[in-house]
């Protein structure tokens, strides 16, 4: 790949995940150029959570969930400051013997996958916690969780990796020989990633990708207010449904000492406000988990938008209908955790690499189907 | 006369004293640390800079420059 | 019901002249007590006795943060609770605040705004045998001056940015009261063509150094480089923050474009707000004259006190722009927008939510600010969940959060 003026990889998106692909490319050697209409890491990337999760809701989310997580520990060592890397810890919480089942399920499903997981009973999780409310039955403790800033992350990541931006601008058409941008400029380019979370489909009319809203608070600093990136178990029901909109309680301590609250999910709306009932939801929700969140000031609520699949696994390969032309995209809540997997995974596939785990699940073009949990 | 606290200080001001007035009566320049460690102190006297934040009666985040003094209040600079 | 935002000059005579043609009238007001910035204290003119005796309902320490125009309602929070207001007519009066520039020294305790030490002077705090000097540009330096000295201050320097030429100008246009108002405030301290390069002390202010290199010692030092209206509440509910008259339906302001157009013109807004909103139109068209006038007097104030290049490159690498977040000078220089700023930086991301650095990088980088949303401003999670569930809340819910 010698020739000056041809980039070796063209990404559209320079959120999370576009970041995270051009350091792979940079890491192995390759040029890689970002093109991103707004401000780096200003999509969903922003607007999300940033907690580095382990999800096992299906065999392949927890392949890529967790294998991306040991990439972001390794990752953590070079972030600097601003990236407010956390390694908190979450606890999955189970309000009633119900959920209790679950969190076993849970603990022993993810040890027969050699990831730490402890079970808390009700004393040691108001320890654990003490501003959660009393009389939950326990909850399941992920040491090995973590939260980032992310925005700052993808700034960092395309800094290191030396990729050439081409910011106000936007990929309008795509070809296997490189892709043009709105201002006529056409980019060389061995390959090129799509990137771009839940608007893919302006690029590519035909993917299953459809934008799933979610609503976000952040609170002033309250320093030890939250030790750990807390989920109720709930949770998975939320991101389970694929037809009404849903909150689930979510809190995450920020190394500002500021508390991150969601979460909410939404269909069929692309419109950006805020949206009164949803917020109320959210936040009431909160407050029955941390009741003293209801006296606690919160100085920003925003929104953002998910690209979720029908099978909630990202497309990681090939665009279907091209050969040069690749996905990294519909990473649905999922986007901060898995954007180092993905990028590797990306990576060895162009390169015609071994990769650590198995890309097959999250190949565009496959058959999708519902409920491929690892139980 | 009013009394109260002042990071356990008791100080005595005229009915009608800002919480931020009484601070700096107290003697007591600094109200908060920023975030890199720097003395704060009021700027707008209008409750939109949030510089004068102080806790009181337990509460963080109090603009003191918009709460008239009560007697036995507990203000703390942070 | 006419509710009215603000309890300035412009909210009163709203809430004055909208009680006078018989409307019910509720104020809401951040402050402990009404009068604003420019009367706080509850000192000032007929105004506010007018204002006490006219049957309006005002609800102090009252923030709104939110609201829904198509519902006609507001969503505000005191200390110890929250609620939805409901209007037929909304008047947003939230007048301005100060324009804050970055300087080295600038976040030392000691350095305020003008109105700022005002108001702490007025709330109680003692600078009797304290050497101030206040130091910017406009009128508000010499009424500062004129009131740290009558409480027993020193005013070793008046710093006007403002050249002598630019002045001399704009008194050249005054009235012979206004010119005598302005002699008896003006000193030998007063120095055109002057201001304040940085600030020095040792965990709080010890001295200031002029442009041309002058030391001067002090205790506080009261800056004043202009206003900024605080129209967020507008922008959020999306009002178009120039236009007052079609104040009812989708509300309004009074106070000025800028918010600097001095008291005249808050009043003369404020009170054809009143008389628009309590559908008294031809009462509202007799004081356009007097408005018009004021807006020219406005006008001429912004251009004989517009800021001087030199005030923009003050900062330096390594001054703090954003206080919440202490984001500097040198770190905002590599983004390259607001959003940037803020999303990579932190930028405006704390409690004052760029109030304080918004207007500041606006000048210094010419960034376009963002749309607002709410909260538009810092309130407790139990208030931004529905009032009508509150009710049914035990009141330690509403509580702030202690620890």
């Amino acid at each position: 790949m010698g020739y000056p003026d041809l980039t070796d990889v063209v990404i559209a998106g320079g959120g999370i995940v576009g970041a995270a692909c051009a350091w792979e490319f940079c890491q192995a050697g390759l040029t890689a150029a970002i093109v991103e209409p707004n401000v780096i890491g200003g999509g969903a990337t922003g607007a999300g959570m940033g907690h580095l999760a382990v999800m096992d809701d299906s065999e392949a989310q927890f392949a890529l969930t967790r294998y991306s997580q040991l990439l972001w520990k390794e990752l953590a060592e070079r972030l600097p400051r601003g990236a407010e890397y956390l390694p908190c810890g979450a606890i999955w919480v189970a309000a009633d013997a119900e959920e209790m089942a679950e969190v076993h399920r849970k603990r022993a499903c993810l040890a027969a996958h050699r990831t730490p997981a402890e079970i808390l009973d009700s004393q040691s999780l108001a320890e654990a916690e003490p501003h959660l409310r009393p009389g939950l039955a326990g909850g399941l403790l992920l040491a090995e969780d973590a939260v980032v800033y992310p925005p700052y992350a993808t700034r960092f990541l395309i800094e290191e990796a030396g990729a050439r931006l081409y910011p106000g601008r936007r990929v309008v058409q795509l070809s296997d020989e490189g892709p043009t941008l709105d201002d006529g400029t056409f980019l060389p380019a061995a390959c090129t990633v799509i990137a771009t979370g839940a608007f893919a489909r302006e690029l590519v009319p035909d993917l299953p990708i459809t934008p799933r809203k979610g609503h976000l608070l952040i609170t002033d600093r309250y320093p030890d207010f939250l030790n750990h990136q807390l989920i109720e178990l709930g949770y998975m029901k939320s991101a389970h449904l694929t037809y009404s909109d849903s909150v689930a309680f979510n809190a995450q301590p920020r190394l500002t000492g500021q508390v991150l609250i969601g979460s909410s999910r939404q269909y069929a709306t692309e419109d950006r406000a805020i949206e009164t009932n949803l917020m109320d939801r959210m936040l009431r929700r909160a407050v029955e988990y941390m009741p003293d969140l209801a006296g606690v000031s919160a100085i920003r609520a925003w929104t953002g938008f998910r690209a979720a699949t029908p099978d909630k696994l990202p497309l990681i390969g090939v665009c279907p209908g091209y050969s040069n032309v690749y996905l990294a995209t519909g990473h649905e809540g999922l986007g901060i955790s898995t954007s180092t997997g993905t990028a590797r995974l990306l990576a060895d596939l162009i390169l015609n690499r071994e990769s650590a785990i198995p890309r097959a699940p999250y190949l565009p073009g496959r058959a999708y189907t519902h409920d491929r949990s690892v139980h | 006369m009013i009394g109260l606290f002042i990071n356990e200080a008791h100080v005595r001001v005229n009915p009608g004293t800002s919480v931020a007035a009484a601070i700096l009566i107290a003697g007591r320049e600094a109200f908060r640390t920023s975030v890199s460690g720097q003395p704060r102190g009021p700027l707008c006297g209008m409750g939109v800079c949030f510089e004068c934040r102080v806790t009181l009666n337990g509460v963080a985040h109090a603009r003191s420059c918009q709460i008239v003094c009560e007697e036995g209040m507990q203000v703390r600079t942070t | 019901m006419i509710v009215v935002v603000g309890a300035g000059p412009a909210g009163i005579a709203a809430a004055v002249r909208a009680r006078q043609c018989g409307k019910p009238v509720t104020v809401l007001d951040d402050n402990p007590t009404p009068g604003g910035q420019i009367w706080r204290g509850g000192r000032g003119p007929a105004w506010l006795a007018k204002f006490s005796r006219s049957g309006a309902k005002l609800l102090s320490g009252t923030r709104v943060f939110g609201g829904d125009t198509s519902r006609r309602i507001l969503r505000a929070e005191t200390s110890t609770g929250a609620q939805e207001i409901s209007y037929d007519a909304l008047i947003l009066a939230t007048g301005a605040r100060e324009l804050f520039l970055p300087f080295p020294g600038w976040t030392l305790p000691g350095v305020t705004g003008a109105g700022g030490l005002q108001a702490l002077v007025k709330s109680g705090l003692p600078v009797a045998g304290k050497r101030i000097v206040v130091a910017g540009s406009g009128p508000l330096l010499l009424a500062v001056a004129a009131t740290m000295r009558k409480s027993g201050a020193s005013v070793p320097l008046v710093a006007e940015q403002a050249s002598s030429l630019a002045l001399l100008r704009f008194a050249g246009g005054l009235s012979p009261a206004k010119l005598l108002q302005g002699s008896v405030l003006a000193t030998t301290s007063f120095r055109p063509g002057s201001w304040v390069r940085r600030a020095d002390g040792n965990g709080r202010l010890e001295k200031i150094e002029l442009q041309d290199g002058k030391i001067i010692p002090c205790d506080y030092l009261a800056v004043a480089f202009g206003f900024v209206p605080n129209d967020e509440l507008a922008i959020c509910l999306a009002c178009d923050r120039q236009e007052t008259e079609s104040i009812y339906h989708a509300g309004g302001h009074a106070g000025g474009p800028s918010g600097s157009g001095g008291v005249e013109l808050s009043l003369v807004e404020g009170e054809i707000a009143g008389y628009s909103a309590a559908g008294r139109t031809d009462l509202a068209q007799k004081l356009f004259p007097k408005r018009a006038a004021a807006l020219r007097f406005a006008g001429r104030l912004e251009r004989t006190f517009a800021l001087r290049e030199e005030l923009r490159i003050l900062a330096e690498t390594d001054t703090i722009v954003c206080r919440c977040e202490d984001v500097p000078f040198g770190r905002l220089q590599t983004a390259d927008s607001w959003r940037a700023a803020k999303l990579h930086f932190r930028c405006g991301m704390g409690p004052c939510q760029g109030r304080i650095c918004g207007p500041a990088v606006q000048i210094l980088f010419n960034w376009r600010q963002e749309s607002i949303r709410p909260p538009v401003f810092p309130a407790r999670i139990s208030s931004l969940i529905s009032t009508d569930l509150i009710s049914n809340r035990s009141d330690s819910s509403m509580e702030p959060f202690t620890k």
